[in-house]
């Protein structure tokens, strides 16, 4: 197998050495591209690091190091990543492209939920792939939530959210999860449904949150997804998946810096219990190391 | 939107800089190189992979080959061109089926890559062409995939051999062997193996993979890559590549925007061919890989070839020639119209088309903004009138009009423009038919190369001498309206005849039925 590449260990070498020269700029560039930052990201990086290492005049690697985590830090920390879900029921609409996670993402929200004493009911909205429903329902199972299903193949997904929540108000269900078909940020029909569903739920409640799924994997096309489900879903959070791969979700940044939408969960492995809240602190500790 | 269009429109961005100079010069060529490696970049295609690209790029852009011929925006388009094309693997390869029957192909890739929809299409394209193919249930790792690869195989009309219900449970690998059995004594040629998704990490997963694969065999292992991957692709293609060797990739997802980097990065990190592209989430939405084809899709030199077979496929070319017959024979009806519009319809989306056409990529803006149901309105209008009035469009009075608009939900003002715009077609229409030229709004008519100078000298003459020129211009209209003869062979080249007026089109077509046309 080939060796896993991570920032950390492309950005090890590169502080090892003596002092900051030209070469270490273009390694550290390099390496802020390989991570998916982007190259817009990466320059006003760079930029920005050059200018505090002129400052205060360091040519330690390891105050560069330093400095690199500082604002990696800060900028993700800009926004606030708590999640609302204080109305009762707190409706969460999940929605994303095709095979991101986000059945595997509400199956472990709703484990996750559970966990802390809350009672969770997941809505098997996504009509339209082979076997979504039965895939969510197995998750829902894992994660001891109940389940809402289509009555028919092919129902409209709006309906489904709908019961769901009537589901919820009925039995007194704490927090309501509505799974979505993957839908390409391109496909204007689907995205337009994905608002339908949106206007029909606010007629019951007010949604809580609007959570994107995004794969850590997914390269600067990751932006343009994520301004269309803005547009279209109204997102007030981001959920990241797939972390445990050898992605480096440096993308991550340029999506929050550019769409101004926090980064709410993450998602770093197969099993049920490894969804967790988003701190800063950690993921850039990970990401640089 | 066109694949890889960004990436279109950055080079596109580029190259503008390029244009207009003689000759390259160093400075030229880094300032080029600098920019395709942003765009390529932006475009995801991993940073080795551009690295390398540029490198070569800019070394034939200073080395000798450049032919002189060309103009350096040209060059450097043919240099990049060139490399793409070698990079995603220069001529189409297909599958290679066994010699001896079954054909085994096993599918791997990342979790969300799009394998199991991917197992229905490529059985569904193989059962089209004639073969019989075996979709195989492996993957029993992830919750429900089994019935999902059941449903999907169900809606392709093809079989699926599933003895395990998977969900963690059962050893892949036995049934994939037991697969292979099952084919040979049920004389299926292709069996189509669909693993578990796997992350490229998880060592596990990856042996399973390759115990898979040594079990049975496979002529051909296709590694399923998403199109929107990032930087990442490099380092799943190598892990994959290690893991379980594949011997072709197929590209997913390629209907997004994703700038498709990744099919640039894989091809040329592993030296695989890509085979298939995937494009959209009917079982239907698969085609084979044309690398050529994808290089001059990025240099935005359109996608003529594709836009080509298209047509065939969906064009009846009686239907058209019974059409050219009409406009000649001026018995063109909005009936013919609208079968026109709906032969177009069943082409498929508009602005997929006009986005294969060469520099249609400047016009993504507007081709966005054009509104495809235009025709359905249109058609919607056609279809609220009686036969008659379709065969003869004058009959459309005033209240017919209204009750055409109120018919068909639109407006009579609505209904009035497409007659007019019918009437226009019909009449341009019928001139090209006869071989004539259009008449074009403010250009005069085009005299045709049998008037030629010879005939000019009495034409002056008949002119009139007027020198008040309103009074000129009215006279000479008065003239060209009376006899079409002079008017049409009256040159604009005269100053006289170039008001925007001109004989009609039907002057004109009655003009070349004279001359025997």
């Amino acid at each position: 197998m080939a060796p896993s590449w991570s920032l950390s260990s492309a950005l090890k070498g590169m502080f090892a050495r003596k002092t900051i020269d030209d070469d270490t700029w273009s390694d550290l560039e390099d390496a802020l591209i390989s991570a998916d930052f982007g190259p817009d990201i990466t320059d006003s990086i760079v930029d920005e690091l050059r200018a505090s290492v002129a400052k205060y005049r360091t040519t330690d690697p390891a105050d560069l190091q330093r400095m690199l985590r500082e604002t990696l830090e800060e900028r993700l920390a800009r926004l606030d990543p708590t999640l609302h879900l204080s109305a009762r029921p707190a409706v969460v609409l999940v929605v994303g492209v095709n095979g991101v996670g986000k059945t595997t993402t509400i199956g472990k929200f709703a484990k996750f939920l559970t966990n802390y004493g809350r009672t969770v009911v997941v809505g098997a909205a996504d009509t339209f792939r082979a076997a979504a429903v039965e895939q969510l329902a197995t998750w829902a199972e894992r994660g001891g939530a109940a389940i809402v299903k289509p009555q028919a193949q092919g129902q409209d997904p709006a309906s489904v959210a709908f019961q769901t929540v009537e589901l919820a108000q009925r039995e007194g269900i704490e927090i309501v999860l509505i799974d979505t078909a993957g839908r390409l940020q391109t496909k204007s029909g689907l995205m337009d449904e994905l608002g339908k569903i949106r206007r029909v739920l606010e007629k019951q409640v007010e949604i809580a949150e609007v959570l994107l799924v995004l794969d850590a994997t997914t390269g600067q096309n990751g932006l343009a997804q994520a301004e269309a489900f803005i547009e279209h879903a109204g997102v007030t959070g981001l959920v990241l998946t797939k972390l445990d791969g050898s992605a480096k979700g440096g993308f991550v940044l340029a999506v929050q810096e550019k769409t101004g939408i926090p980064i709410k969960l993450v998602g770093q492995g197969e099993g049920i219990n490894d969804l967790t809240g988003f701190t800063p602190h950690v993921f850039v500790q990970g990401l640089v190391g | 939107m066109a694949i890889f269009g960004n990436l279109t429109d950055r080079l596109a961005e580029t190259f503008k800089n390029l244009r207009g100079k003689g000759k390259l010069s160093p400075a030229d060529v880094d300032g080029t190189v600098r920019e395709i490696r942003r765009a390529l970049l932006d475009a995801d295609v991993a940073l080795e992979v551009v690295k390398e690209f540029t490198g070569r790029v800019r070394e034939r852009a200073l080395g000798d080959e450049v032919s002189k011929a060309l103009n350096p925006a040209q060059q450097v388009v043919q240099i990049v061109n060139d490399e793409l094309v070698a990079i995603l693997g220069g001529e189409a390869r297909r599958i290679q089926f066994a010699k001896v029957a079954p054909t085994v192909i096993m599918l791997a890739g990342l979790q969300g890559a799009g394998k199991t929809t991917l197992a229905g299409k490529l059985a569904k394209w193989l059962a089209a062409d004639n073969h019989t193919p075996l979709l195989v249930a492996a993957d029993l790792q992830r919750p429900n995939a089994v019935t999902q690869l059941q449903v999907v195989g169900e809606q392709a009309g093809v079989p699926v051999f599933a003895p395990e219900p998977g969900n963690g449970k059962g050893d892949p690998v036995r049934v994939a062997k037991d697969a292979l059995k099952f084919a040979k004594q049920k004389q299926y040629d292709v069996v189509i193996v669909d693993t578990a998704g796997r992350l490229g990490v998880d060592a596990e997963l990856m042996k399973q993979a390759s115990n898979i694969r040594k079990a049975i065999d496979p002529d051909e292992v296709l590694f399923v890559i998403d199109a929107m991957i990032g930087q990442d692709a490099v380092t799943t293609a190598r892990a994959f590549q290690d893991g379980v060797d594949f011997t072709g990739v197929v590209l997913s997802k390629l209907d997004g925007d994703a700038r498709g980097g990744a099919a640039l990065s894989v091809a040329s990190v592993t030296g695989r061919p890509i085979l298939f592209a995937s494009t959209g989430e009917g079982l239907d939405d698969f085609e084979p890989f044309y690398p050529d084809r994808m290089a001059s899709r990025i240099l935005d030199l359109g996608d003529i070839l594709t836009l080509i077979e298209t047509a065939q496929k969906n064009f009846d070319e009686e239907e058209s020639r019974k059409v050219a017959e009409k406009f000649a024979t001026d018995s063109f009806t909005l009936e013919d119209f609208l079968g026109q519009m709906q032969q177009l319809k069943n082409m498929g989306s508009i602005k997929n088309m006009l986005g294969m056409l060469p520099g249609a990529k400047g016009m993504r803006q507007q081709l966005d903004n054009f509104d495809e149901s235009e025709i359905t309105r249109t058609e919607a209008i056609i279809q609220s009138m009686t036969l008659q009035e379709r065969r003869v469009p004058k009959l459309l009075n005033g209240s017919r009009r209204v009750r055409i608009a109120r018919g068909s939900g639109t407006t009579v003002t609505e209904v009035n423009a497409l007659v007019n715009r019918f009437d226009q077609a019909a009449k341009m229409m019928k001139t090209v038919a006869k071989g004539g030229m259009p008449q074009m709004p403010g250009m005069g008519p085009i005299p045709g190369a049998k008037f030629g100078g010879a005939k000019q000298l009495p034409q002056k003459k008949k002119g009139s001498k007027s020198g008040n020129p309103a009074k000129r211009a009215a006279e000479n209209a008065a003239l060209a309206a009376g006899t079409p003869v002079a008017s049409a062979a009256k040159g604009s080249g005269f100053g006289l005849g170039s008001k925007p007026g001109g004989p009609t089109e039907e002057e004109l077509a009655s003009l070349q039925k004279f001359l025997g046309r």
